[in-house]
């Protein structure tokens, strides 16, 4: 399905992660607003982590049954649902795809991916699983904007559609006057040829529960961190006020 | 009661000087009392001294020091041990906060002259200790065997290939062709035996020579020239209680910045822990921009800034070791910048602000723009000139200057 020129602009204005600069390394990424206390975008996250990345990528510093206590998902669920079948409930999620083949496979080892949020930070995620593009040089026939001549495939164009990049109008802002958008043809741009099992917002939303979980999974400790923070700070905030008396009183007579 | 712990006191006094190495130390060392905001940073250095090593020990009982197993091992204090994400956080973030420490304490003995005579071996040992923290820190960092911790080592360790015989040298630290298992664990012996060891030496000698001639101060007065009847110094007051009391304050306000930035930012976002760390080694793969942690930003920009290796190398080290000498490059007849002459007072700020910019340039790509204003390297090339100027012209502009007269007492304080 061929979508008409007006959905088009819609589309292009709400999808295009970036006017994608193809020459430069230098590629806008579009924001990531982290939420780890929205444990059910975490939940939808670890589910379609389990479902689609994990054939590939491990996450084999973290453990099942830690994630199931994190993100409040019952023992019984986590075990018919996101853990694999060999596994036990307190395994580490490791994959059992070889190294080397996946290396044939793929040109490089798909990468384990417990801290990648840390290494490559939640808006390069965020634009990068949005930014797959269709191109036939490619042996999986896609490319990647902010990770040019990447060797993963779009395991998620059945979710998204097929994305291409080409020439297409951008709304770069509204007339004060009249308030109508005004669009600019630009060349360089993505925007979805054929849409896939979703629409381009609950890709969006997919991916950004996906991110959300993959930043939990690189600190899982972050939120407990923060909350005790607070007390620690409150504590060293109570003790100031006798130490610094004491030293008050020391000092009174001295001149 | 008091009678019998008199008894048990004085039984020990016999056999080792307890009592008169408290007093020496303690309650009858007298310090100025004119002490300000600057003077926290020694016993705030040792606060983190202390904290590194408690963290040390424990971080130990789980780190695993090998090639295969260390970085994975990290991860499982993080995620698998009992607070072992607090311990690790402790450690990682007490390393920025002892520099911190360090660089104020130091910055505290330019101001005030505190290296001056009497207390030149004081500086030569302290300067000792910031070598040997900085080897300690480096060290450190290769432990957790991420992408930095490799290439961070990779680049340190092939300075050493100026030198003469420098294939063999580098070979001979690396214990291998290239950074390897083997790399990783004798760093892991120094680091938590070898340089500790040596550091907590080294701080006793400072604390010593520093406790025989006494405290400087603010106003770099000596305040054992007037004493009272009983021979105490006028100016002078006992350690403890008095400052034992006072620099609980400064520590606790000290924790507080401590805690914020270790609970709520601890990857200092990515100065403290480098985001390509969190990545486990790979020594076929180069990451795009090698950058030491901040620490060290500043000699490693004025390394970048000499166009030539060999020279890089040179004013690296010249940089640092010029520190050495610096009590003897001091010719002011006065010591606190007080009342030093207005050269010495502008080029103090300058060279305090060179410091700054250095370290920052030190953490960016070369190629990128100062304030967007001035090409990094051109700026960082700018920096060391200012930096070894405001040493090697200092014989000259201190002894020429006109300065202040001095006080017979000290100034200010409580």
């Amino acid at each position: 399905m061929t979508l008409g020129m007006k959905k088009l602009f819609a589309l292009v204005a709400a999808v295009v992660p970036a006017f994608a600069l193809a020459a430069g390394g230098n590629v806008h990424l579009d924001e990531h607003l982290t939420d780890l206390r929205d444990t059910a975008s975490l939940q939808r996250g670890a589910q379609t982590f389990t479902n689609y990345c994990m054939g590939c990528h491990s996450m084999e510093h973290a453990r099942y049954n830690r994630v199931a206590q994190d993100l409040d998902i019952p023992e019984e669920l986590m075990m018919e649902n996101l853990v694999f079948a060999d596994k036990k409930f307190g395994d580490l999620m490791t994959i059992a795809m070889d190294k080397g083949d996946s290396k044939r496979w793929f040109g490089a080892t798909p990468p384990d991916l417990t801290l990648v949020a840390r290494v490559r930070r939640p808006d390069w995620l965020y634009t990068y699983l949005r930014s797959f593009y269709e191109d036939d040089s490619r042996p999986w026939g896609v490319n990647n904007v902010v990770f040019k001549d990447v060797g993963m495939p779009h395991v998620l164009a059945g979710l998204q559609g097929r994305q291409v990049m080409g020439t297409a109008q951008v709304a770069v802002g509204f007339d004060t006057l009249t308030g109508q958008e005004i669009t600019e043809e630009h060349e360089g741009v993505l925007y979805l040829e054929e849409e896939g099992k979703l629409s381009a917002e609950e890709y969006d939303k997919l991916v950004f529960d996906l991110v959300n979980f993959m930043v939990y999974m690189a600190e899982p400790i972050a939120l407990e961190r923060q909350r005790l923070g607070w007390w620690v700070l409150l504590f060293l905030a109570i003790l100031f006020v006798p130490v610094y008396m004491l030293n008050k009183e020391f000092w009174r007579d001295v001149k | 009661m008091s009678q019998n712990s008199n008894k048990i006191m004085a039984w020990i006094d016999d056999r080792l000087p307890v009592t008169q190495t408290y007093e020496k130390h303690m309650s009858k060392y007298y310090a100025p009392k004119n002490f300000n905001f600057w003077y926290f940073f020694g016993v705030l250095s040792m606060l983190m001294l202390v904290n590194q090593i408690l963290t040390g020990v424990w971080l130990t009982m789980q780190f695993t020091p090998s090639a295969e197993a260390a970085f994975a091992s990290v991860e499982y204090i993080m995620r698998d041990v009992e607070w072992g994400w607090l311990i690790r956080y402790m450690h990682s973030t007490g390393a920025t906060f002892f520099f911190i420490a360090i660089y104020l304490h130091m910055m505290r003995a330019v101001l005030y002259g505190s290296y001056q005579k009497p207390r030149e071996l004081i500086w030569i040992f302290g300067m000792a200790i910031y070598l040997a923290l900085m080897a300690e820190a480096f060290m450190g960092y290769v432990l957790p065997w991420g992408q930095m911790s490799y290439w961070g080592a990779q680049v340190i360790i092939s300075l050493f290939s100026v030198m003469p015989y420098g294939d063999l040298l580098t070979e001979w630290i690396r214990g291998d062709f290239l950074i390897s298992g083997a790399t990783l664990n004798r760093f892991f012996a120094l680091h938590v035996v070898a340089v500790p060891l040596v550091i907590v030496a080294l701080v006793v000698m400072h604390l010593l020579a520093l406790h025989e001639v006494g405290s400087n101060n603010p106003d770099g007065v000596d305040i054992k020239k007037l004493k009272d009847e009983n021979g105490k110094p006028l100016d002078g007051i006992p350690f403890h209680p008095y400052y034992t009391v006072h620099d609980l304050v400064g520590i606790v306000v000290f924790l507080m910045v401590f805690c914020t930035v270790m609970f709520f930012f601890p990857e200092g976002n990515g100065f403290m822990l480098e985001y390509a760390n969190f990545e486990p080694a790979n020594g076929l793969k180069t990451p795009a921009h090698i950058a030491p942690v901040w620490y060290f930003g500043a000699f490693y920009a004025i390394l970048r800034a000499v166009p030539d290796k060999l020279l890089g190398v040179a004013a690296m080290g010249g940089a640092i070791a010029v520190l050495f000498v610096l009590p003897w490059l001091d010719r002011s007849p006065v010591r606190s910048w007080r009342y030093k002459g207005i050269i010495s007072r502008i080029f103090i700020v300058v060279f305090g602000i060179t410091f700054v910019i250095l370290t920052w340039l030190g953490t960016q790509p070369s190629s990128g723009l100062f304030l967007g204003l001035i090409d990094n390297t051109l700026m960082a090339q700018i920096c060391s000139v200012i930096y070894f100027a405001f040493f090697l012209l200092m014989p000259f502009y201190s002894s020429m200057e006109k300065t202040k007269p001095v006080p017979e007492r000290v100034t200010g304080g409580h």
